[in-house]
């Protein structure tokens, strides 16, 4: 049984389309990324999910219950990790989390969460003594000290200097080999690339596209090859890199020329990404 | 009721650890009640059946820390949580809704009640106040004062918008609502339009209660009239918070 599974979803608020009929399905164990620029329904679509925002039409099950009538048995299975980060100024980082732990019915111990999100030597600090990537990183530890089965991540890593972004991935990547189902929202490329397995790319409330990253960058854009002959660049686009790359170098090695400034591309998600949104690259 | 017991001990620490809150509306009454019991604690006051000062001033900061804790401190409190988002996030947890109101509550109640003992035994020590008498009855008057004034709290956050507001909105209420009542002077040197706002405000129901209990020893059933008012504007407050209590910050 999947995960979660979402069928012609829709939400206006007034006049605006947020989301305008969605499908999708995330299996047991996978990490689903939702990508999109802002304004492109992500967090409407995860507030739904996640039981915040009453839904205009279609279905939706979250772990087999419909959210909007969840309570808190199905609340104890699931993490949750808004847009920002809301918290109490005067606790310190493990009295947050004994006081989530609390909440749930099976929560994980706080030291292994503590250390799990990377704050172990900030352990005993008030959140108002801490740096927005560590108020993130208690943010994810709260959504995972009651050991949920799923957890929702609304731009885990907006805002985070590289380094930060990097130990973030690192953390997600430990949950997965945990086990556990991930939905996260992210207008960043790189970030769905490295994290997910599966990706929607939602525009103006639309998935326009949906795969696993790799596939989704060769199914919509050609192999680029480019070179330079008699000064000129050449661009070639093809779906056959391997026949078309073989022709060109054996011609060339026939007539004993060097192909000048070989490239051969593979479009990144990137382009795929700027075409799918309708952005113009560079 | 696990949950409850989790939660109230977090609130606790909670109270605790907020100085700005235990300042303002902890600490400021009983500054108050030293300051003006030093005043005039020792004069009688004729108009109220001869009673010394201070012993009609500890009952005054006794409603003023009612209102000032249970109404304005609750207040602000759920404000701040509401518009950085703490509310939102508590209702991804399984914690009740109902767990966590009460248990909010009820760290209120505690820290109403220490404020109570602190301006007794000070009463005692700086002013020689006798302990009070009636003790069920002051009991029981404290306990529905402080929850109808908790209540109207809550309902007054369905009308507040922004956490910076909060502050501000409630002082604006609380602060003259106690001085109209007869918090800090008898009502009976007001001129009389004040005399007709206060005839209609919770508190003054409550502190005649209380200086019934207090100063002349009745019980609180000889006061069935302010009673049900009070109650009535606790029940006031309830409505406003069902009706408009929200998790989620006001947008935009």
């Amino acid at each position: 049984m999947s995960a979660i599974s979402v069928r012609g979803l829709r939400k206006s608020y007034g006049p605006l389309h947020a989301v305008s009929g969605i499908d999708f399905e995330v299996q047991p164990g996978e990490v689903f990324g939702l990508l999109g620029p802002n304004g492109a329904g992500k967090t409407t679509t995860v507030e739904i999910l996640e039981g915040y925002r009453k839904r205009d039409a279609g279905e939706v099950e979250v772990l087999g219950v419909d959210p909007a009538r969840a309570g808190g048995a199905w609340r104890d299975r699931i993490g949750v990790v808004l847009q920002s980060s809301a918290m109490y100024q005067t606790l310190s980082v493990t009295e947050h989390l004994r006081l989530f732990a609390g909440y749930y019915s099976k929560p994980r111990p706080v030291d292994e969460v503590v250390e799990l999100v990377g704050l172990g030597e900030k352990r005993d600090e008030v959140v108002r003594r801490l740096s927005g990537g560590q108020r993130r990183r208690l943010d994810l530890g709260l959504a995972l000290v009651g050991d949920p089965e799923l957890i929702f991540l609304d731009e885990p890593t907006t805002g985070f200097d590289p380094h930060a972004r990097r130990q973030a991935w690192e953390t997600l990547r430990s949950l997965r080999n945990l086990g556990k189902t991930i939905v996260l929202t992210t207008h960043y490329l790189d970030e769905a690339e490295q994290l997910a397995d599966r990706v929607a790319v939602l525009r103006e409330g639309e998935i326009v596209a949906a795969g696993p990253p790799s596939e989704l960058s060769g199914a919509v854009r050609a192999t680029e090859i480019r070179y330079r002959e008699n000064g000129r660049e050449v661009v070639l686009e093809t779906d056959q890199p391997t026949r078309v790359l073989n022709e060109l170098t054996s011609k060339a090695l026939a007539e004993n020329r060097e192909l000048e400034g070989l490239v051969v591309t593979r479009p990144t998600l990137e382009d795929v990404y700027l075409d799918l949104t309708g952005k113009e690259s560079e | 009721m696990r949950l409850f017991r989790h939660e109230l001990k977090g609130e606790l620490l909670l109270y605790v650890r907020s100085r700005e809150l235990a300042f303002f509306t902890f600490l400021f009454p009983i500054i108050l009640f030293v300051l003006l019991g030093s005043s005039y604690g020792n004069d009688r006051i004729k108009s109220e059946g001869n009673v010394r000062g201070a012993n009609f001033l500890e009952a005054g900061m006794i409603g003023y820390g009612a209102v000032s804790i249970a109404f304005a401190g609750l207040a602000i409190v759920l404000v701040i949580r509401r518009e950085s988002g703490v509310l939102k996030r508590l209702r991804a947890t399984p914690l009740p809704a109902p767990a966590y109101i009460a248990a909010l509550l009820s760290s209120f109640l505690a820290a109403f009640a220490v404020e109570v003992l602190a301006i007794i035994l000070l009463g005692r020590v700086l002013f020689d106040i006798g302990a009070p008498h009636r003790i069920g009855s002051l009991v029981l008057i404290l306990l529905l004062g402080a929850v109808s004034f908790a209540g109207l709290g809550i309902g007054l956050t369905a009308l507040i918008r922004s956490a910076e507001g909060a502050s501000a909105v409630v002082n604006a209420i609380y602060l003259p609502v106690s001085f109209i009542a007869g918090a800090f002077f008898s009502q009976h040197s007001f001129p009389e339009f004040i005399r007709w706002i206060a005839a209609v405000l919770p508190l003054t129901y409550f502190l005649r209660v209380v200086r019934g209990v207090m100063l002349h020893g009745n019980e609180i059933w000889a006061y069935p009239g302010s009673l049900a008012i009070i109650a009535a504007w606790g029940v006031l407050g309830v409505v406003l918070a069902i009706r408009g209590f929200r998790w989620e910050p006001v947008e935009g």
